[in-house]
């Protein structure tokens, strides 16, 4: 699990490092909408091209990269897989009982499969380049037109960062329960599924009030500190718009033109 | 050995409060704290010491009695003008983590008060560099030992320059090593910038540096005084649960083999100096 890649930080400061998490996030999705256009092999080859020049840009390097992410081929294969053998139409190739290939569902499966890949390969990036912290500033800034109605963004962005920096403190007390309620001779992970349902209990009942202790001792300390409302407040940290978010957004749309234009 | 010019920062005029369905925790209690002396109170659990703190910095109300911050009134009007001048440091270094780096936990307080950004960052970079955490500044709290993040926590105090900084039993869940750190890193804050210091402690030993002790047992003060008078009285030391400082409990074993000392307490210096005078006359 060392080298899995999905979901981690890798810390650097390459072009994609540097730009803003707004834009790379609003890049994201976008990309995986343009990925459900493409239908042709021409129009995927623009979109691995993209993807491969992308990852360079991240300063990972290939291999490590197709490493990290090899945990996940074996989900594809399996989706991959279904699809293969269930759909129908076309030229049936091979046939037993409900199950059977055909010309078309070898196609649709190559396409699925590459969708796969390309979705995942750009989540990754993103992840890897962008702290926590980017990734939730960049969630208050893409919702921020939601003030107009009166969604509290603010609020929101502020439970997302509190919720990030707690994840590894959590963790951590849930090993020490974990490791405590062990030595009291709680058998956690064996068992029958009723029996381990009941083993969690122990694990659970801490942990929770574990967490309502902490968010009670820290709203008196954000308090202390002078914290009134997540609105009137000004920010350490700015992502701006910079050049390199344009260019980024230029080379991304006339790829999607492209894509538009080659589909069949 | 109190400065006549010096006034009270801080004046608690009989007081009561309850927290809601118990009984009264403070029953007409009154005391001052002095500009720029380094105060501690001292008392069992449960005898009022943190929630007392509390009522100073308004984070829970009063229900009789007045407490003044610096000439201001602790009121819903001025709590947060009282909370500029104050700077709290709690026990659990993990619960007052609010940033996800430490970078970013300095600034909050910076933030709340909506600070100009520039400004923001060299006040984080200053305050950092004081309590030699700057190099960690990119570090998330889960990455840094107890001790770092209470000197993250005083980092982002400092940043806010306030006249008073309450440290609520700020060192009880650190190593002796860590504790003296912290203790010494205040010291040093409190006498750059002219801070008046309340230190909440169940430690006799970080009491016993202080300018002065306040006994708080069962919401009652029950006595002020230097730390060396309050220290050589041990009966009543004993009688509300709490612990000699190491010099007493040295000197009360000095006695106990019959070494005649006319002192109930000394500190380091003057303990060793007197052991020193009496090797030598023997």
């Amino acid at each position: 699990m060392t080298n899995f890649l999905f979901g981690r930080y890798l810390p650097g400061n390459s072009w994609i490092h540097q730009m803003s998490p707004q834009s790379k996030l609003l890049l994201s999705f976008y990309f995986v909408i343009v990925i459900f256009f493409a239908n042709n092999l021409v129009s995927y080859g623009v979109l691995a091209l993209l993807i491969i020049v992308v990852i360079l840009l991240s300063g990972v390097s290939i291999t490590f990269f197709l490493k990290g992410i090899r945990p996940l081929i074996w989900l594809i294969i399996f989706t991959v897989g279904l699809q293969i053998l269930f759909s129908s139409g076309g030229t049936i190739l091979w046939q037993w009982g409900p199950f059977s290939i055909t010309n078309l569902s070898l196609i649709n499966g190559g396409f699925i499969f590459i969708r796969f890949l390309l979705i995942i390969m750009i989540s990754t990036v993103l992840t890897l380049t962008t702290t926590p912290l980017a990734i939730a500033d960049g969630v208050q800034t893409i919702l921020k037109p939601l003030k107009r109605v009166h969604f509290p963004v603010d609020t929101l962005a502020l439970m997302l960062s509190i919720a990030l920096r707690f994840v590894p403190t959590l963790m951590d007390e849930m090993e020490t329960i974990l490791n405590a309620q062990r030595s009291r001779g709680v058998d956690f992970g064996s068992g029958s599924l009723t029996h381990r349902v009941k083993a969690a209990v122990p694990l659970l009942v801490p942990l929770f009030t574990g967490a309502i202790n902490h968010a009670e001792n820290l709203s008196t300390a954000m308090e202390a500190r002078g914290f009134t409302d997540s609105e009137h407040r000004s920010k350490y940290r700015i992502y701006r718009w910079q050049l390199k978010d344009t260019l980024s957004w230029i080379v991304f749309l006339v790829a999607g033109g492209l894509v538009l234009y080659l589909r069949k | 050995m109190r400065d006549p010019t010096m006034k009270d920062i801080i004046q608690v005029k009989n007081i009561s409060f309850n927290y809601s369905g118990q009984p009264l925790l403070f029953d007409g209690l009154s005391l001052d704290v002095h500009e720029g002396e380094w105060l501690a109170l001292i008392g069992q659990n449960g005898s009022g010491k943190s929630t007392l703190a509390r009522l100073i910095d308004g984070l829970n109300v009063l229900k009789k009695g007045q407490i003044f911050v610096d000439g201001l009134l602790v009121s819903d009007q001025n709590v947060f003008d009282i909370r500029n001048k104050i700077g709290m440091v709690f026990q659990n270094p993990e619960d007052q983590f609010v940033g996800a780096t430490v970078e970013d936990d300095v600034a909050f307080g910076l933030e709340n008060r909506q600070i100009d950004r520039e400004k923001m960052h060299q006040l984080v970079k200053t305050s950092l560099e004081n309590v030699n955490m700057w190099e960690f500044r990119d570090r998330i709290p889960a990455n840094l030992s107890g001790g770092q993040k209470q000197r993250v926590a005083i980092a982002g105090i400092v940043a806010l320059s306030p006249k008073i900084i309450i440290l609520d039993e700020a060192t009880s869940m650190l190593d002796p090593q860590g504790r003296q750190d912290i203790l010494d890193l205040v010291r040093q804050l409190k006498e750059k910038n002219h801070l008046t210091v309340i230190s909440i402690t169940h430690d006799i030993d970080e009491a016993a540096s202080a300018d002065r002790v306040i006994v708080i047992n069962k919401g009652q003060k029950i006595d002020e005084d230097i730390p060396g008078k309050i220290f050589s009285n041990t009966e009543q030391l004993a009688r509300i649960g709490l612990d000699a400082p190491y010099t007493a409990q040295l000197i009360a074993a000095l006695k106990r083999r019959h070494f005649d000392l006319d002192k109930e307490y000394l500190d380091r210096e003057g303990l060793i100096a007197w052991i020193k005078q009496l090797v030598s006359t023997k």
